[in-house]
């Protein structure tokens, strides 16, 4: 795997010299053989790698796959985005894969000072990413907004790094691991890995630093969005977890009640916030903090089931909110406006755009037979399991309870304006690419698949997280 | 071997694919398919009834069994089975699903979507029924319950449609919810790691205290309160009158038909066997909430001014006999509820039908602007009338076995809840029931309804006609529902106090009319 990382580096390289737009396929193939090529490996030895500071392990495997498929999705709206970016749509794609190389970096971490890099090295992308409409204003004002906020929770971050090295004198998860007993009491310690987790917190669009995702996802290209959305968002909770239950895991279990708090107040503001939203891609930055608070319920579960429910549910929104940006991307091809109301009509427009629409929103939306519903499942059962041995996961239960009812609110006021809207202006087919096509079949189907038959994808996630417990 | 019970299922579900590949505009086509799938499913859950004393029961109770793992870690799988309790259920919503499948004439625009909705709705109704896994049994009632919301929004009728679709779908999944965590809740306290409902039931018979008495006391209000919300129990009725009657009649008819018993069913196939202790303790507070179902609710009713009101809010009331007989405990008791169920189901579908076909002959269903219309729609007017009489209790028809079955079972734990229970259902019942049928059937015939006459086509009588004579075959012989209730009701419920001899076969007309 560290082969293919260099291996993409290097075709990042080499893309920048061409100035097509076809690029972008070629980049996606890449991905995609890449994919296929990591699937010789299983993750059942763990391999470590620069001194320790990276590790193939099964949960790292399962990311890099993870992040492999949503990168070549996200590379293939980016060809179809292309003709609204003015120039140097190469470099969008070069900067994709840079994210990606990050993003595969961070599944592999087991070193705080990989994680700074690797998260360093996504960032930094997403900074000219989501600013690359030049001349759009919103555009800019998104890069601005992810900018600084973005520098003030790396900052936050390096600072805690810095403590915990300084109080614990070792940089590597396995090696900190051992030494919990001692730091436990030490409270710089345990301010350094706050403040870690403070950083990651911003990845992860989780309360209080989830102010930047409505804006910037409005503001930023589709393709930035939905890469944020996804990608980002994911190598998040790899850093998340890998913090959390292999460096720290005594002072994990002390945390709780702070974590469902967090997760409480995360899925809450996500959803409330969601209600009055017109805007496509700004209710979808909603949802993401609302979704990051159910996965957020995986952390604070403290179990393995927690954890796999965590992987399975990531899966699972993968297909949703990359199929759900394949359509937005297409329907808004001719229109400045990203409003809810460009959706009228469009079952007629394209039956293939408004099914995938709305199986994403029914899916985030968790009603059977598609995955959004099983993964909820699995992270609520997981929850509940905990039950009484804390009350506050009763708390946590309510909580979610009430979100996805309101959420199912406003989801649903997307599926109507798809399919009953009253009076739609523009009834003119959408061309579909063949590429697009093939991802939208994808995403449909991944959707379907994750719910119907979710064996596979739940043993393969209870296998990847095995290697946090041991 | 497979089970008859997967194609119950399968019919509707598989005719809605096929749908999706009908073109938009062959309407005719649309609606045969789902009239045949419903038909054939009708048929094949007759079947299944009929087979039912001629096939032995397996090991564990059940009959027709089918297991096939799912997600084998989490110990899910699909588990389809009958017994006494859900085979009379499973015809019932077979038959309402046929009668709502012919009632869809009166949908003219996107028909595609409308039966593709209709079709899942009644597939996953009849799989929540037929499931014997806790898992899938939550999962194909979420399939059936969210159509209801679209279709409600979609083809709902009256000005307050939008804001009847959010009451409905907010209130119905809160309690979906709700009931989910109970459910598993339940998966974890049993320490069994198992979603099968034959393995929870067969372990808790051998260990009444499998789930410890104060997990039983957090697990059962969960479960009381979520389903209850579904059932519409007092006083969290309130999204009923106004969903129903927004809702198109096919809608209605599936919904307050069958759909809503199903947390009924759950109450008693999970909560009943699983926390009997919990059960016992809150008894007592399920008695007094169910008079106000059928006290305050059969009030409210009649001060209705709307016929479609006045029979939603009586479908509320009817669900307080059911918690009366699911409260008492007993055999009896528990066999009245099942009674009640499905002759209720088998009600309201023709009530809700008959008050779509009024509505769309009138164009209303006020109760003051109607009059003498027996005169007019002969068919109409008669199965109404006739529906109106059963659901006022008239021996000879299947809710008079269930409710009289219920009250012999509830009177002795709570002789005063159940005699105004009897009060209330007898005589407020008659009273809106009555007055209903004096104020549209009978009196003058104000003169803009001279013109109006029914279809001559006698296709469109047929959901009425099946509905009608289902109520009366099991109104004179209720006992083929009762002895298949009873048997396995004491196969299930060994815990309870069975303290009363088996006198279901009193629930027959004769004995009635002697009591009266």
């Amino acid at each position: 795997m560290v082969a293919a990382g260099l291996l993409l580096l290097l075709a990042d390289l080499w893309t920048p010299a061409e100035h097509k737009r076809k690029l972008g396929y070629a980049a996606a193939t890449v991905v995609l053989l890449i994919l296929a090529w990591s699937l010789r490996y299983s993750g059942d030895t763990v391999q470590y790698a620069f001194n320790n500071m990276y590790v193939l392990d099964g949960l790292a495997l399962f990311f890099k796959r993870f992040f492999l498929l949503a990168a070549a999705i996200v590379l293939l709206i980016a060809v179809e985005f292309s003709d609204r970016i003015e120039t140097g749509i190469a470099e969008y794609y070069a900067l994709t894969l840079f994210a990606l190389a990050g993003m595969m970096f961070t599944a592999s971490a087991n070193d705080f000072s990989m994680l700074f890099v690797s998260v360093e090295l996504i960032t930094v992308t997403f900074y000219i990413l989501t600013s690359f409409q030049r001349n759009r204003l919103v555009s800019l004002e998104a890069g601005v907004k992810y900018l600084i906020l973005g520098g003030l929770s790396s900052a936050f971050m390096v600072y805690g790094i810095a403590l915990v090295f300084g109080t614990s004198g070792k940089m590597n998860f396995n090696l900190i691991a051992p030494m919990a007993g001692e730091l436990e009491g030490n409270r710089l310690f345990l301010l350094g890995i706050l403040l870690v987790l403070v950083g990651l917190g911003f990845k992860i669009a989780a309360f209080p630093v989830q102010m930047w995702a409505p804006d910037v996802y409005q503001g930023s290209p589709i393709p930035t969005t939905a890469f944020l959305a996804v990608g980002s968002k994911a190598a998040g909770f790899a850093l998340v977890l890998r913090v959390l239950f292999t460096a720290v895991p005594a002072i994990t279990a002390h945390w709780t009640t702070f974590l469902v708090v967090i997760a409480i107040i995360t899925m809450l503001y996500g959803n409330l916030c969601a209600i009055p939203q017109r805007n496509l891609k700004r209710l979808l930055g909603y949802s993401s903090i609302a979704n990051a608070g159910y996965l957020l319920m995986g952390v604070a579960a403290l179990s393995e089931a927690g954890r796999s429910a965590i992987l399975y549910y990531l899966g699972g929104y993968l297909f949703t909110v990359l199929g759900a940006f394949i359509v937005i991307c297409l329907v808004t091809r001719k229109m400045e406006s990203e409003d809810v109301s460009a959706l009228a009509g469009l079952n007629q427009r394209s039956p293939l755009l408004a099914t995938t629409l709305a199986l994403a929103m029914v899916s985030l939306a968790g009603i059977p037979p598609l995955a959004g519903f099983f993964g909820k499942f699995l992270l609520l059962k997981a929850v509940v399991e905990n039950g009484p041995a804390n009350h506050a996961y009763y708390w946590l239960v309510g909580a979610a309870i009430v979100g996805v009812v309101i959420s199912i609110y406003y989801y649903f006021g997307v599926v109507r304006a798809i399919y009953w809207s009253k009076d739609a202006p523009d009834l003119s087919p959408i061309p579909i690419s063949l590429p697009i096509r093939i991802a939208l079949y994808v995403c449909a189907a991944g959707m379907l698949y994750l719910g119907l038959y979710p064996n596979t994808v739940v043993n393969a996630a209870s296998q990847a997280v095995a290697v946090l417990s041991r | 071997m497979s089970s008859p019970l997967t194609y119950i299922i399968l019919w509707p579900l598989l005719a809605a694919v096929v749908l999706c590949f009908v073109p938009r505009n062959y309407s005719f086509l649309m609606r045969i398919v789902a009239i045949v799938a419903t038909f054939v499913t009708m048929l094949l859950a007759v079947k299944m009834f009929w087979l039912y004393d001629r096939t032995p029961f397996d090991a564990d109770g059940f009959k027709f069994q089918y297991i096939r793992p799912w997600v084998s870690s989490l110990g899910i799988s699909y588990h389809v089975g009958v017994d006494g309790i859900n085979v009379g259920l499973i015809l019932m919503g077979a038959i309402v699903a046929f009668a709502a499948a012919c009632s869809g004439w009166e949908i003219r625009d996107r028909e595609k979507e409308f039966y593709i909705l209709l079709l899942v709705m009644s597939g996953g109704i009849l799989w929540a029924f037929s499931s014997l896994d806790l898992f899938f049994f939550y999962f194909a009632h979420e399939l059936a319950l969210v159509p209801t919301f679209i279709m409600i929004g979609v083809w709902g009728r009256g000005e307050r449609k939008n804001y009847a679709t959010f009451q409905i779908t907010l209130y119905l999944s809160l309690g979906a919810l709700i009931a989910l965590i109970g459910l598993i809740a339940l998966y974890f306290q049993s320490g069994l790691h198992t979603f099968d409902i034959v393995q929870l039931l067969n372990q808790a018979k051998a260990n009444p205290n499998l789930i410890s008495p104060s997990m039983q006391g957090f697990i059962f209000p969960l479960l009381l309160f979520g389903f209850g919300i579904l059932i519409s129990l007092w006083p969290f009725h309130t999204w009923a009158p106004l969903g129903y009657s927004s809702a198109p009649t096919s809608t209605a008819m599936l919904h307050a038909g069958v759909l809503k018993k199903f947390g009924l069913y759950g109450l008693i196939r999970i909560a009943l066997p699983l926390l009997p202790m919990a059960t016992r303790e809150w008894a007592s507070i399920i008695a007094w909430l169910c008079l106000g179902n059928i006290l305050y609710c059969g009030l409210v009713a009649t001060r209705q001014k709307n016929f479609n009101w006045l029979i939603s809010y009586s479908s509320v009331a009817h669900m307080g006999f059911v918690f009366l007989g699911i409260a008492s405990l007993s055999l009896i008791g528990v066999t009245g509820a099942v009674l009640v169920m499905i002759a209720h189901g088998l009600l309201a579908a023709l009530t809700f039908g008959l008050s779509g076909y009024l509505y769309h002959t009138t164009g209303t269903v006020e109760m003051k602007q109607l009059g003498g219309l027996l005169r007019k729609l002969p068919f109409l007017g008669g199965a109404l009338m006739m529906a109106l009489f059963a659901g006022c209790g008239l021996p000879g028809f299947a809710n008079f076995a269930g409710e009289v079955t219920v009250f012999f079972g509830a009177w002795n734990r709570f002789p005063l809840v159940t005699g105004i229970a009897v009060w209330a259902g007898l005589v407020i019942g008659a009273v809106y029931m009555l007055r209903a049928i004096r104020n549209m059937l009978q009196g003058p015939l104000p003169d803009k309804w001279m013109a109006v006459s029914e279809s001559n086509w006698p296709l469109r009588k047929i959901p009425y006609l099946v509905l009608l004579v289902s109520l009366l075959v099991f109104g004179f012989f209720p006992q083929l529902l009762s002895t298949r209730i009873t048997d396995s009701v004491s196969r299930m419920l060994p815990a309870m106090s069975v303290n009363q001899p088996v006198v279901v076969r009193a629930a027959s007309p004769q004995l009635a009319d002697a009591k009266h």
